[in-house]
């Protein structure tokens, strides 16, 4: 047996040993996902003890290196990892902002020091993080941002408003892009972390068109974080702020469809067939899906050899989130009059409803399309112009 | 397996782009088109395509070829379709290839040879109405003799008159719209009883409208097994979409590549055009859909490589992808273009006409997305 087959036979013993039945069936909804911190409550002892026997393997962050919390797999093994995980029907053990984006972040950026301390209670499922980015006046256009931390010594004393802060009100520390510099637009950045108990941090849920409140305005008033607490150089936080929407948009991008290559029209049968029209429509929506799964395959193939245009995310992005906004579409059409149910339990809560509008936001978030095709057009087509 | 190529396909692909670019660039087609070729392509470009060895690049190693796959054979019609280059590569060394391979041995050694070297050209004989209906075929084999006796017409038989033998499917049991009955059978050109009436198509392709008027062919005629004809068909049906979609991804591509090169030069209201977001926003779209396009090929020839059972599903979805992106390349290359596009002088029309006719040999993206549901459950 080669290393990877070992491996790939360990893992699934351990998984099969490890991961509780309860933990092996769909999550239903966002209740069922684990999301850590500090003010947690987990749903059942199930996922409490799947997470503990991640946290114990350092499968909750796999390829992170040990000493940070991981199991220091590699790439190839996280894959196997993953497929045998889904194979098994496993939940993710624990969701959360701080691996999918601040930890690859201090990875590059952080001093050992942070490494070991944030990406360690992030691995342990400790601390729930929200991202600080966008403002009110600062959307498309982020490095236009205001919010300002004052330079007192050993210390900076931060005023202002963020916007769009995912579960700012669950979440117990934030990473934050700060302006430290007013004479200097992209170099008078910092990327700073606080814990949101901190006095002066205050949030307010918005309620977006879904019914649901993912999101947060979150106020600073007279905020004081301490200098030790910021990830790169002073006036440098935008280097890191793009490094990390890169990940975010990778990780949008993957979003195309939760089906994977499984077609949603095979259960739509009856319906499609009383409709030719929408019927053609699905059928050219599956010839776009299976598409976009090789076109991932390929980009991440590139990528990892380097092959990959250093701008290439951005149209994964785009193409990614277009299509992500189709399918739920053609959800709403098929589902006819029962997909408009907004409460009722035959209609799961109006779950198709409030996914398909919770989907528009896909090409906003993280950078719009029209963003993202500009710089599809200057960077990797290199078309003239500002 | 990768999505990426590895080193010897780069090299292939250097080399086919390096002759394609030398010997059978654009002006190469408009010289034979120009001059009215009844053939439609050069059969000294023929030649060369065997001394290069690409015209038994899917032909097996112990029947002296390459032995190569779809991705191989894909890398020399991506080129074919970025310069236009008229041949009978798609034909025959990719769609006939693919059923002759599953022919006895007395059958291959027939054939192969003069594929290998260039002499051969092999027409496929499958179409009986205007659109792709590969199993209403009608056209009927009569056991007779010591063989069987054809009788049907057939039609979009791309370079038909050109070529020195005809892959026929007719029907030797069962009811047109069963995929049962079917049988392929290699005839001869000169068959008796055979006649064909070639037809000029909008790419300046030239493809034959064909009569089988009581046609007699040996036993030995048969390619795989007699009723079994589907199977075979299937293949070489396969080859043929998954190799018009690799011509179309070079098609669309050479079109993108050209359009984009003018919107960095054409200058209005004082400035190139290529600094309108209106334009901008577009091209992006269009380098998606082509790279989209580019990778779904590529999963489906390395599919169909592997022997996978999904290949047939994403050979569909290829095709359809690769007619969808191909054309949208063609036409925003007209629009963007502007009045220089409407020219027979200019290029990018002619990458249109080739789009047009490429979209419709072996299915176009409707009867290939309808597959796809069909394929994917509904």
């Amino acid at each position: 047996m080669s290393d990877l087959e070992t491996f790939r036979a360990e893992a699934r013993a351990w998984l099969e040993e490890n991961c509780p039945a309860e933990m092996r069936t769909p999550a239903k909804g966002d209740e069922d996902v684990c999301w850590g911190g500090r003010n947690f409550l987990f749903q059942s002892e199930a996922q409490k003890l799947w997470l503990e026997a991640c946290v114990a393997k350092g499968y909750t962050v796999p390829d992170w290196p040990k000493a940070y919390g991981g199991a220091g797999l590699s790439a190839q093994e996280t894959k196997i990892l993953r497929h045998e995980m889904a194979k098994l029907g496993c939940r993710s053990p624990l969701n959360s902002f701080g691996i999918w984006m601040l930890g690859p972040a201090l990875l590059k950026f952080g001093t050992e020091e942070q490494k070991i301390h944030y990406m360690g209670q992030i691995a342990r499922g400790e601390i729930r993080w929200c991202q600080g980015y966008s403002e009110p006046g600062s959307g498309s256009d982020l490095v236009s941002m205001q919010t300002f931390g004052e330079d007192k010594g050993d210390h900076w004393v931060v005023n202002g408003q963020k916007i769009w802060t995912s579960y700012a009100d669950k979440a117990d520390w934030i990473f934050c892009l700060v302006r430290t510099d007013k004479t200097n637009k992209y170099h008078g950045i910092s990327f700073l972390l606080f814990d949101m108990e901190t006095p002066g941090v205050s949030t307010k849920p918005i309620k977006l068109i879904s019914g649901n409140s993912p999101f947060c305005e979150t106020f600073f008033d007279n905020v004081v974080v301490p200098k030790h607490q910021i990830v790169g150089e002073i006036n440098r936080g935008w280097d890191v702020a793009k490094y990390l929407l890169g990940h975010e948009r990778e990780m949008i991008s993957g979003m195309g469809g939760d089906g994977g290559v499984t077609s949603i029209g095979a259960a739509m049968k009856a319906t499609l067939a009383e409709e030719p029209v929408l019927r053609a429509q699905m059928a050219l929506f599956d010839v776009d899906n299976l598409t976009f799964r090789a076109h991932g395959e390929r980009f991440m193939d590139e990528w990892k050899t380097g092959k990959a245009h250093p701008a290439y995310s951005n149209l994964m992005k785009y193409v990614g989130t277009e299509l992500n906004k189709k399918r739920n579409e053609l959800v709403m059409s098929i589902g006819g009059s029962q997909a408009l149910e907004w409460e009722s339990e035959r209609a799961n809560g109006g779950s198709k409803a409030r996914n398909w509008l919770r989907t528009k936001a896909n090409s906003i978030e993280g950078g719009t399309s029209e963003v993202m095709l500009n710089v599809v057009s200057k960077r990797i087509l290199e078309m003239p112009g500002g | 397996m990768a999505m990426t190529l590895n080193d010897d396909q780069n090299m292939l692909r250097d080399s086919a782009r390096d002759f394609m670019a030398s010997e059978a660039p654009v002006t190469h087609f408009r010289k034979f088109r120009d001059m009215g070729c009844k053939d439609g392509f050069s059969h000294g470009l023929w030649k060369q395509f065997a001394e290069m060895g690409f015209t038994g690049i899917l032909i097996p190693e112990a029947d002296g070829g390459m032995g190569m796959g779809q991705i191989e054979a894909g890398i020399v019609l991506e080129e074919i379709g970025r310069n236009l280059s008229p041949s009978p590569f798609l034909t025959t060394s990719v769609a006939a290839v693919a059923a002759l391979k599953l022919a006895d041995k007395a059958m291959r050694d027939r054939w192969f040879p003069g594929i290998l070297a260039g002499e051969t050209v092999i027409g496929i004989a499958i179409e009986e109405g205007v659109k792709h209906r590969p199993e209403k075929i009608a056209c009927v084999a009569e056991r007779s003799g010591n063989g069987f006796k054809l009788t049907g017409q057939k039609q979009f038989v791309v370079q038909g008159a050109s070529s020195d033998m005809l892959i026929v499917a007719a029907r030797t049991a069962g009811a047109a719209g069963e995929t049962d009955g079917l049988t392929l059978f290699a005839v001869d050109k000169d068959a008796a009883g055979l006649s064909m009436e070639a037809a000029r198509l909008v790419d300046s392709a030239v493809a034959a409208h064909v009569k089988l008027d009581g046609v007699q062919v040996d036993a030995d005629a048969v390619i795989g097994e007699v009723d079994g004809g589907w199977a075979v068909l299937s293949k070489m049906l396969d080859a043929g979409r998954v190799g018009a979609a690799a011509e179309m991804v070079g098609v669309g591509t050479g079109a993108m590549d050209m359009t984009f090169e003018y919107l960095k030069t054409r200058k209005q209201f004082d400035r190139v055009i290529g600094e309108f977001q209106a334009l901008q926003h577009r091209a992006a779209h269009l380098y998606g859909e082509m790279e989209g396009a580019r990778s779904i090929v590529l999963k489906a020839q390395s599919l169909m490589d592997e022997g996978h059972a999904k290949a047939e599903l994403y050979v569909a979805a290829a095709k359809a992808k690769a007619g969808l992106a191909c054309n949208l390349s063609v036409r925003e290359g007209v629009q963007m273009h502007g009045g220089i596009g409407m020219t027979d002088e200019y290029d990018i029309g002619l990458y249109m006409k080739r789009d047009r006719s490429l979209n419709e040999f072996f299915g176009d993206a409707y009867y290939h997305a309808d597959r796809v549901a069909t394929m994917s459950g509904y």
